[in-house]
């Protein structure tokens, strides 16, 4: 027998901070798509019960969008509304700028990420490229915000099936299932905070329907009626399915088990210390949920805790941040492991909205350095 | 070489056309491009692909092979005396003033040790072949040669696109170089500067994303399988290299730089550069990093120097260089001047200190006004001029608008030098597309071919 494999040296090669820092945020961007896809179609839905109300500028609301939005359109409708998150590449929380910013962060981790997720990505980048006002019409919208969940979804299964196990599979996974988390609050939001204003109308049918197209828009209607066959659609059985149920892939809870256990894996597989600020501050945030009902958390007002979520989620994003890739004062030892800072969260957790890498980032240069020989 | 053709021939236009738009589709989504940035839009091009390969027989490939890695060593010993001794210069065998004076002669060189006295760890060199088939040097690229990636991946596309094409025909592959580079790279570690067991940690420097190589720059650091890094990656402490990664900070010992001299460290170079590295000069100059290629390596590939090649190789090889010239003439030295003088309009006329086709003559295509003039700027400043005949360049059978045509191409290939050279079988091919032309930049309607060495 011929001995046919030679050593090769277990020490593990830790991953760039650059690199951790745009898995992240490729991981976040791509699932932002998808989720920004499920609530346009979920308005549409809403808009096409006639029950509508303020649907579409609660769109704009929950993305903390309004001033920018105003800034270009007199009023948020169907057409303007999609036009604004879809088309517009001025706009940086549309589709069309998000996946720019995805495919340039795919770009940077070309040397990391599989042939065919970067191929995938620039095929999905022209799709979204090509994208003409009609396709976001009202015949259309629909069958549009389908093919770009796909594409989503596609993304995620070509990750899933050709991404290397390393230390970039749990920051992507990190980064995946922050951002659906913060999806999935800002989902629930959109129902409960702006479609209802007053009491009188809740239980009625058209409350009826709407929740039940939340949970469609979340995919979750069958598994919900699984969960409870018994359930009606109210506030409080759709709201704590979405956000404390232990096994749907979109609650709040089971994508902060995710992001626990990717973090983990990363400290004790890999022995990264900086996993550990972050555990701590997800442990508070995991037992706060374990300790309320859903009840208790609407008699103390869904919003507001959406709210206290989403803000703890950017912290949490923050400590990330500072545990991986913020520069830190130069260590002096190749292996001395910084003290864990702080440090105070960045500016961008002032904003409500979903975070964007352009806030996260200090200024990279980008002066092209080289001419080719 | 035979059965290629026929099979070749066997294969109707239409057929070729569609596998042709098939290749381009697939280097398209693969995003095998080379981008050019305007205000608001990145536009990614593809380096258009010949379907049809250039073939070199195992016989030609060999004389090429001994005639590369005969210029690399001249490279390696001239850059490593003009640093050091100046022995060369002394001798009188290349005037001082052309070394010294030149712009990329870079004085924080002098006196620095560089790794087994390796400059030039990757070297291309381009050649052309002459209406007699002989292999001829137009210009040595001994400081961040690019375009191995389309070899490699040109070779990819071929495979899947046109299997058929290759039948039985052996080939050389062309896999091995990402793992030759980096080993190149890692046996040039110093045993002062190794840690124990552990393989040295080799890492290739890019501008980053917008540099309009990057494409190349990723598909190296895949081939080699060592990480892509940006200057803001690195860090210099107490004259060691490390960069950082979320585990906090790790050594790096051998840098594979595809940035320029002037980029690398704002402490010895441009102050400005926030692509480089603090420090890192130092860093190397006490031995303790590996950088690929040296600073300074631009001074050995300049035209000026270009020239004296051929006595460079005899002073330091006392060997005659196995690959020609393009026979060139000197017009500092007198029997140059006046034989250039005498045969103006035959030959091309370049300035030395130029690039990129500036204050050029093209002696056949001169009017007699024009050739008057330059013959008034050639005596009034010789040192300045060199002169070659105009080279009739061979042709390769290129896919066109009309069928099969030929189309002139050129070779690069490329040559490692760690402890010992090793080339890349075969080379980047490329080929203008437009008919008569002569221009194979890709800027200028440029494409490349799969270059086959037969085994």
């Amino acid at each position: 027998m011929k001995e046919g494999v030679a050593f090769v040296s277990d020490r593990p090669l830790h991953l760039l901070s650059r690199y951790a820092q745009s898995i992240v945020w490729l991981a976040r961007y791509m699932e932002r798509i998808e989720n920004l896809a499920r609530v346009i179609d979920v308005t549409e839905t809403f808009s096409r019960t006639g029950a509508a109300g303020n649907a579409w500028r609660s769109v704009v609301q929950i993305n903390a969008d309004e001033e920018r939005f105003f800034e270009r359109y007199a009023h948020a409708d169907a057409r303007s509304v999609s036009d604004f998150y879809v088309l517009d590449r001025d706009n940086p929380t549309s589709i069309a700028s998000m996946i720019m910013v995805a495919r340039e962060n795919a770009r940077t981790l070309r040397p990391l990420i599989s042939t065919e997720m970067w191929s995938h990505i620039n095929v999905f980048t022209n799709t979204v490229r090509q994208l003409r006002p009609a396709d976001i019409g009202a015949a259309n919208i629909s069958g549009l915000c389908a093919m770009l969940k796909q594409q989503c979804q596609t993304h995620w299964g070509i990750t899933e099936g050709t991404f290397y196990r390393d230390q970039g599979w749990y920051f992507y996974t990190i980064g995946k299932y922050l951002e659906r988390g913060d999806q999935t609050t800002r989902l629930v939001d959109i129902k409960y905070h702006t479609l209802l204003p007053g009491d009188a109308a809740i239980g009625s049918a058209a409350d009826h329907s709407q929740w039940n197209a939340v949970l469609r828009a979340a995919a979750g209607y069958h598994a919900f009626r699984r969960a409870m066959p018994q359930g009606a659609f109210n506030p409080a059985s759709v709201a704590g399915f979405l956000l404390l149920n232990n096994a749907f892939p979109r609650s709040l809870v089971l994508t902060l088990r995710q992001v626990y256990g990717a973090l983990n894996q990363l400290r004790t597989d890999y022995s990264l210390r900086g996993s550990e600020g972050c555990l701590e501050r997800l442990d508070e945030l995991r037992a706060a949920l374990a300790d309320q009902t859903i009840e208790q958390i609407i008699i103390r007002g869904l919003h507001e805790f959406l709210d206290w979520v989403q803000r703890q989620l950017m912290f949490l994003h923050d400590d990330i941040a500072n545990a991986f890739w913020r520069p830190r004062p130069m260590e002096t030892t190749p292996t001395g492991a910084s003290a864990q800072q702080s440090l105070a969260p960045g500016s961008m957790t002032q904003s409500m909205g979903g975070m964007t890498q352009s806030l996260e980032q200090v200024g990279t240069s980008q002066v092209p350095g080289q001419n080719q020989d | 070489m035979a059965a290629i053709r026929e099979r070749l021939s066997g294969m109707d236009i239409a057929e070729l056309r569609r596998r042709a738009a098939w290749a381009e589709a697939e280097l398209f989504n693969l995003g095998i491009t080379f981008t050019v940035y305007s205000e608001k839009d990145s536009i990614d091009r593809i380096l258009p692909f010949d379907l049809i390969p250039r073939i070199i027989s195992a016989r030609e490939w060999s004389h090429v092979e001994r005639g590369v890695k005969q210029r690399v060593a001249a490279l390696n010993l001239f850059l490593h005396d003009i640093y050091h001794d100046q022995k060369i210069l002394r001798d009188g065998v290349v005037p001082a003033d052309l070394v010294t004076g030149n712009a990329n002669f870079r004085p924080e060189m002098v006196g620095l040790d560089v790794p087994g006295g390796v400059y030039v760890h990757v070297n291309g060199t381009d050649l052309v072949r002459d209406e007699n088939g002989r292999f001829l040097v137009l210009e040595d690229n001994a400081r961040t040669p690019s375009g191995v990636s389309y070899v490699i991946e040109n070779r990819h596309m071929m495979l899947r696109v046109l299997p058929d094409l290759i039948g039985d025909a052996k080939l050389r592959s062309v896999d091995a170089y990402g793992p030759q580079l980096r080993a190149a790279l890692a046996e040039l570690v110093p045993e002062t500067a190794r840690r124990g067991y552990d393989e040295p940690q080799v890492v290739l420097l890019s501008p980053g994303i917008y540099n309009s190589a990057y494409f190349e720059h990723v598909f190296l650091a895949r081939e080699m399988g060592v990480p892509l890094v940006e200057g803001n990656d690195l860090f210099v402490d107490e004259h060691r290299v490390y960069m950082r990664t979320v585990a906090g900070p790790r050594r790096v010992d051998a840098i594979y730089r595809r940035l320029n001299d002037d980029f690398l460290d704002p402490d010895v170079f441009r102050p400005d550069s926030q692509l480089g590295v603090r420090g890192l000069m130092e860093a190397w100059r006490r031995g303790q990093v590996v950088i690929a290629n040296a600073v300074g390596t631009g001074v050995a590939d300049d035209k000026a120097i270009y020239a004296y090649m051929p006595r460079i190789i005899r002073y330091y090889l006392d060997e005659d260089a196995i690959l020609d010239n393009v026979p060139t003439h000197i017009c500092r030295e007198p029997e140059g001047l006046a034989y250039t003088l005498d045969h103006l309009a035959e030959l091309v006329v370049k300035p030395v200190g130029e690039s990129g086709g500036y204050g050029l003559l093209i002696g056949p295509h001169a009017s007699s006004a024009e050739l008057d003039d330059f013959r008034g700027r050639l005596k009034a400043d010789p040192a300045n001029y060199i002169s070659q005949p105009v080279i009739k360049l061979s042709v390769s059978p290129t896919l066109c608008e009309d069928g099969i045509e030929p189309r002139h191409v050129d070779l690069r290939p490329f040559a490692i030098t760690g402890k010992s050279t090793w080339v890349l079988p075969g080379g980047l091919s490329r080929v203008a597309l437009r008919k008569g032309s002569l221009v194979v930049n890709s800027s200028q309607g440029g494409g490349s071919k799969d270059t086959w060495v037969l085994a």
